[in-house]
C-alpha cells in the first residue's frame, strides 16, 4: 500500500517493543459485539493510482463543465478567471499541509497571510476588523444574526425578502432551535429593492435587519436609509454580499452604515467546485464589537527579541477555551480558501479589482441590452452590477433553463429553482455575466433563448 | 532505538543560542535561506496589478444605481513574480506534514496523497456550478452518493448527511437532528451530557443548539464514569456526546452499555468521530449503538488541513435519526438518475430539520476523500487503523519510563498517546517541552488538552510515518523531556531556531491589532 511506510518486519519489531503478541492485542478493549473478522465486506479492496484515476475521471466526464458552454449562472456562486499562480501557491506543502497555527513560531506564513487577508476583507467591506474566515456566506449570515442578538440582547431578526433564499433557510433552520424569531418575506418583483416595506418591519425588539447587496435579483440600492432606520430602533444592520467583485465598482456596505458585513468570498481565487468548499467573510464596522465576533482572529505582536510576528488572538471568545460559553462552536474554518482569496486579491490590487469590476459590469450591460431585444424578454432591474433578472413573458423559466441546457447553453438560475412553488416568480431568470463571458456567449444565449421561448408554451 | 541524524551532523557541532553559529550579523536580517518578509501592504502599490484583462473598453454608461464607488478601497497589488515570491517566502515560515513529523493529537495530520489533489482539480468537478440543471451534474451527484455509501458501510450506519462543512458543523448537524427527533414526539428535553475530556466544540455545539450542558466525570483510568453517567440519566437528558476512541487515547470499552442505558432513558447517543482514524475499517460505530457521528474528512480521510480548513464533516445516522437529516440530500430515481431532495420535495424531505448551508457541502473535499477511500479499499483502511494504533503504542511504551503517562496502565492506547508534565524540574512546563521540540525540527504534539490531565501532551503519530521517522522523533522527544526533568533553564527560551522566538500573546490580546494600519 503506497501510503503506508511500515513493513511487516517493522510491525513485528514494534509489537515486540510494546510487548504485544499481535495487532489484535491492541484492540482488546473493543467489545466482542463490535469485533469484525476481516475487512468490511461490500467494499472494494485497495487500488492503484491508475485505477482510481480512471474511476474518478469517468465520474467527472458525466458533468457538463461550465467552461465548455456559454455560462450565465450566479445566485451566490460566480465563475471568474483565477490566475494560474493562485493554485500553484495554495499547493505549496507548507500551506496545504499545515494546521491551524497553534504554534505561532513555526506558522508565521499562515498567520501573516491571515493578517493580510483580514486587512483586505476589512477594507473591501469598509469595516474596521475582519476575522480569519468562516465556512461560507450562508453560515456567516447566521453567525451575524447570532452576533447581533448577543450585542443587542434582542432575539428578533428581520430578513429582507431579497436575501438569498438558501441563506434565509439556514438562518430559519438555526433560529428554530435557538429561540430566535425570524421575520422573512418573498422578493418583490420590482425594478428597485422595496425599502419602505423592509423599514416598516423594524421595531424595538429587532436585533438586526439583514439585507443583501447586490440583492438576490441583482438589484442595488443605497443602504443608508435602512442603516438609519435600524439604528433609530437600536438594531444593527447586517449586510450580506455574495459577489465581492462588485465592491470594486460600488460603495462598500461599511460606508453606508452597515454594522456587520458578511459574505461569500468564493469569487476570488476559489472557483465554483459545485458549491464548496467556499469562503465565509465576516467583518464589523465598529472595533468595539470585536469581542462578540465568531471565529479565529489573527493579531500582530512581537517576539522575545522584539521582532514583529503574528498570533491567533482573543481566543477567550472561542470554543476551545470558553466551551459552552463560546461565541460560536466553529473550529476549522476555510484557511486555504482564504489564502486563495488573498493571493488573487494581491494579484489584482486596487487597480486590478476596479478594472475587473468595470469589465464585469460592461459585459453585463451588453448582455442586458442584447436580451432586451429578444421578443417577450424584459430586464427587471434599474440598477445591477454583473447579475440581473429577466422576465420571460409568462413562460416558466425553470423549464426554459433545462431546455437551454439541452441546447448547450447554461443560461442562468431560474427563480423557480430558488423559490419552487411561488407562482409570481416562476417566469424570472437570473443571468450573471463575468469577465469570462464572451460576446459570442451572449449572442448564443440570446439566440437560443429566443428559439426556446418560441417553442415553449 | 537511538536514531542519529545521518546527514553528517554531529552532536558536538553546537551552534550558539542565537542560532548564528558564530557568524556575523547580516544587514538584511536574513540568514541565507531564512528570509524575512515584509507585509503585503508595505510592498504593494495601488496602481500595480498582476492581472491583465482581455479588453479594457472604457465604460460608456453604467447602471450602478448611482452607487459608484468614489473613495479608494485601500488595496494594493503586486505583479505575478512579486506575488509568487512574497507567498513562497511566507510559506517557508510554516511547518507542514510535507516537511516533517506533525504529531498533533486529535488532529490526524497524516500524509495528503497528491492524487487526491489532482482528482479534485478535474474540470468536471472543479468547474461546475451548484445550481446547474441536475441533468448536467450527474457525475457530481454520484460522487456524493458514492462517498455517502462508503461512509455508511464503514460505520455500519444507515443514514448520512453530506452538507456539514467541518467537524463542528457536523456536530451541530447531529445535535439538531436529535433535537428535531425529540421535538417531533413532543419531548422537550433540555440537557446534553458531555464528558470533561471532550473537545471544546462539543459543549459549544450543544449550547449553540439551545441545550444546557452538564459535565460527566472520568474514572481514574481515563474513561467515562459509567455509574455517574447512568445516575444522571433521566427524562430531561436529550443526549450524551462521547468521543470514541476518547481524547485520553482510550477505547470506551463500555460504550455499548452506555448507549443501551441512554436509549432506555429516552435519549440519543452522539459520538464525536474526530478519532475515527483509530478504528476505521476495523470497528463500526453502528455496532456500538451510536445514533449520530460526524466524520472529519480532513482527518481520517486525508483531505488537507490547509492551515485551518476547509474541512468537511458528514454525519452518519441511525434509523431513528436518519429521517431528520438536513437538506439537501441525494437520491436516485427508478431510471437511475441522481437528484437532490430540497425544500420543494415536501413529501420526500419528511421531517428533515432544514438547511445548514447554501449548497450541497464540500464537494472539493468529497472528491479527495473518495479518491483516498478507493486507493485504500476496505483492506487498506483496516491497515490504516492498525498502523496508526501500532505507532501510538510504540511511542507510549518508548516514553513511559521517563514521561508521566497517566493512563498507561488502562490498556493499549488507540491512535494517540497521552502524557502529563509530572516531575518536570525548575518550573518547566509542557509549553517548554513543545517549544524545545520545535528546535529539534518537529511540530509539537497537542498541548494542554484534554483538560483532565495536568500539562497534557497528546501525541498522534498517524499511520503515514516510517519506523525510522518515529524512532528519530522518540530520540528527540526523550532528549527534550530529559532536559525538562533536569530543570534545564535554557528550555524556557526555546525555540531558538524557528523563524520567530516566543511571541507575546498577552500583548496581542490586550491591545488587539487585527489589520494593517497605514
Amino acid at each position: 500500500m503506497r501510503y503506508l511506510p511500515l513493513t511487516d518486519t517493522d510491525r513485528a519489531e514494534m509489537l515486540a517493543t510494546i510487548g504485544a503478541g499481535s495487532i489484535d492485542d491492541l484492540f482488546v478493549d473493543v467489545p466482542a459485539v463490535a469485533q469484525l473478522d476481516g475487512p468490511i465486506r461490500d467494499l472494494p479492496m485497495h487500488a492503484s493510482e491508475m485505477a482510481v484515476e480512471r474511476h474518478m475521471k469517468s465520474l467527472a466526464a458525466k458533468n457538463l463543465v461550465a467552461g465548455d458552454a456559454p455560462f450565465f449562472l450566479g445566485a451566490g456562486a460566480y465563475r471568474h478567471h483565477v490566475p494560474a499562480s493562485v493554485d500553484t501557491i495554495i499547493q505549496r506543502g507548507e500551506f496545504l499541509t499545515a494546521y491551524t497555527p497553534y504554534q505561532p513560531e513555526i506558522a508565521q506564513g499562515t498567520l501573516q497571510m491571515l493578517f493580510e487577508f483580514q486587512t483586505q476583507v476589512a477594507r473591501l467591506y469598509g469595516c474596521a476588523v475582519a476575522n480569519a474566515s468562516l465556512y461560507d456566506g450562508s453560515t456567516a449570515c447566521w453567525e451575524a444574526v447570532a452576533m447581533a442578538a448577543r450585542v443587542t440582547k434582542r432575539s428578533r431578526a428581520v430578513l429582507s425578502g431579497a436575501l438569498h433564499p438558501h441563506y434565509a433557510e439556514v438562518v430559519k433552520t438555526m433560529a428554530q432551535f435557538t429561540g430566535y424569531t425570524i421575520g422573512d418575506a418573498l422578493p418583490s418583483i420590482t425594478p428597485d429593492p422595496e425599502l419602505p416595506g423592509l423599514i416598516g418591519r423594524i421595531d424595538e425588539d429587532t436585533a438586526c435587519v439583514v439585507v443583501q447587496y447586490p440583492d438576490i435579483l441583482g438589484r442595488i440600492s443605497d443602504l443608508t436609509p435602512i442603516a438609519e432606520a435600524a439604528h433609530a430602533k437600536g438594531a444593527l444592520l447586517v449586510v450580506v454580499n455574495t459577489e465581492p467583485v462588485a465592491l470594486g465598482a460600488i460603495k462598500s456596505p461599511g460606508e453606508m452604515g452597515a454594522d456587520i458585513v458578511v459574505g461569500e468570498g468564493q469569487s476570488l481565487g476559489v472557483g465554483l467546485q459545485f458549491g464548496g468548499p467556499y469562503l465565509g467573510l465576516f467583518a464589523v464596522r465598529d472595533p468595539k464589537h470585536v469581542r462578540q465576533m465568531p471565529g479565529r482572529l489573527c493579531g500582530e505582536t512581537t517576539d522575545a527579541e522584539g521582532k514583529r510576528g503574528f498570533v491567533l488572538t482573543l481566543s477567550t471568545r472561542e470554543q476551545h477555551i470558553r466551551r459552552e460559553k463560546a461565541t460560536s462552536n466553529i473550529c476549522t474554518n476555510s484557511g486555504l480558501c482564504a489564502l486563495a482569496f488573498t493571493v488573487h486579491m494581491t494579484l489584482l490590487g486596487e487597480r486590478g479589482l476596479r478594472e475587473l469590476a468595470a469589465e464585469n459590469h460592461r459585459l453585463a450591460c451588453l448582455a442586458a441590452d442584447r436580451l432586451t431585444k429578444v421578443p417577450g424578454v424584459r430586464v427587471l432591474n434599474n440598477g445591477f452590477f454583473n447579475e440581473f433578472t429577466v422576465m420571460l413573458d409568462g413562460k416558466p423559466a425553470r423549464e426554459i433553463v433545462r431546455d437551454l441546457a439541452d441546447r448547450g447553453v447554461l443560461a442562468g438560475v431560474s427563480l423557480g429553482r430558488l423559490y419552487p412553488g411561488v407562482e409570481a416568480l416562476q417566469q424570472a431568470l437570473l443571468v450573471a455575466v463575468t469577465e469570462t463571458t464572451t460576446e459570442d456567449d451572449i449572442e448564443m444565449l440570446a439566440t437560443e433563448l429566443e428559439a426556446s421561448l418560441k417553442e415553449t408554451v | 532505538m537511538n536514531a542519529p541524524n545521518k546527514s553528517g551532523w554531529k552532536p558536538e557541532m553546537q551552534v550558539a543560542d542565537d542560532g548564528f553559529a558564530g557568524g556575523p550579523a547580516t544587514t538584511t536580517g536574513n540568514r541565507a535561506l531564512m528570509l524575512e518578509e515584509p507585509l503585503l501592504f508595505e510592498i504593494g502599490r495601488a496602481d500595480v496589478t498582476g492581472v491583465d484583462l482581455p479588453s479594457l473598453d472604457p465604460a460608456r454608461t453604467t447602471r450602478l444605481g448611482g452607487l459608484e464607488r468614489a473613495e479608494p478601497i485601500g488595496l494594493v497589488g503586486l505583479t505575478e513574480p512579486e506575488t509568487v515570491r512574497h507567498y513562497t517566502r511566507l510559506s517557508r515560515q510554516n511547518y507542514g506534514i510535507d516537511l516533517g513529523f506533525f504529531p498533533l493529537g486529535s488532529c490526524t495530520m497524516k500524509h495528503n496523497p497528491r492524487l487526491n489533489e489532482k482528482m479534485a482539480r478535474l474540470p468536471g468537478f472543479a468547474d461546475i456550478h451548484p445550481l446547474q440543471p441536475q441533468s448536467t451534474v450527474q457525475g457530481a451527484l454520484e460522487v456524493i452518493a458514492q462517498l455517502g455509501e462508503w461512509l455508511c458501510k464503514l460505520t455500519g450506519m444507515p443514514g448520512v448527511a453530506m452538507s456539514p462543512k467541518a467537524g463542528a458543523h457536523g456536530e451541530l448537524c447531529g445535535i439538531l437532528a436529535i433535537r428535531a427527533a425529540h421535538t417531533a414526539r413532543g419531548d422537550a428535553r433540555e440537557v446534553v451530557l458531555v464528558p470533561e475530556s471532550a473537545h471544546g466544540t462539543n459543549p459549544a455545539t450543544a449550547a449553540f443548539a439551545g441545550y444546557r450542558v452538564e459535565d460527566i466525570p472520568a474514572t481514574p483510568e481515563g474513561r467515562v464514569d459509567v455509574a455517574a453517567l447512568k445516575a444522571r440519566l433521566g427524562p430531561d437528558v436529550a443526549a450524551v456526546m462521547i468521543t470514541n476512541p476518547n481524547t485520553c487515547g482510550l477505547f470506551e470499552k463500555d460504550f455499548r452499555e452506555i448507549a443501551d442505558a441512554v436509549h432506555a432513558a429516552g435519549g440519543y447517543v452522539y459520538c464525536d468521530g474526530a478519532n475515527f482514524n483509530a478504528i476505521v475499517g476495523r470497528v463500526r460505530p453502528g455496532d456500538l449503538g451510536v445514533d449520530a457521528m460526524h466524520i472529519n474528512l480532513h482527518k481520517t480521510f486525508s483531505t488537507p488541513h490547509g492551515g485551518g480548513g476547509p474541512g468537511s464533516g458528514p454525519v452518519v445516522f441511525s434509523e431513528a435519526l436518519a429521517p431528520y437529516a438536513p437538506l439537501p440530500f441525494v437520491r436516485q430515481d427508478e431510471s437511475g438518475a441522481f437528484y437532490l431532495v430540497e425544500e420543494e420535495h415536501r413529501e420526500e424531505r419528511g421531517p428533515s430539520f432544514g438547511r445548514m448551508t447554501a449548497f450541497h457541502g464540500q464537494m472539493g473535499m468529497f472528491t479527495r476523500a473518495l479518491t483516498y477511500m478507493l486507493s485504500h479499499g476496505a483492506d487498506g483502511l483496516k491497515q490504516v487503523a492498525e498502523d496508526a494504533v501500532l505507532n501510538a503504542n510504540y511511542i507510549l511504551r518508548s516514553m513511559e519510563d521517563i514521561l508521566h503517562a497517566p493512563f498507561a496502565a488502562s490498556g493499549p492506547c488507540m491512535h494517540e498517546a497521552l502524557f502529563g508534565d509530572k516531575n518536570f524540574g525548575g518550573g518547566l512546563s509542557t509549553l517548554d517541552v513543545a517549544k524545545g521540540l520545535i528546535d529539534e525540527g518537529y511540530h509539537p504534539m497537542t498541548v494542554y488538552f484534554p483538560l483532565v490531565v495536568h500539562g497534557a501532551m497528546l501525541v498522534e503519530p498517524t499511520e503515514t510515518e516510517s519506523k525510522a521517522a518515529i524512532d528519530q522523533f522518540i530520540t528527540a522527544f526523550r532528549a527534550v523531556v530529559e532536559r525538562a526533568l533536569a530543570g534545564d533553564e535554557g528550555l524556557k527560551q526555546a525555540p531558538y531556531y524557528a523563524p520567530r522566538r516566543r511571541l507575546d500573546e498577552t500583548a496581542a490580546a490586550r491591545k488587539p491589532k487585527l489589520a494593517f494600519e497605514g
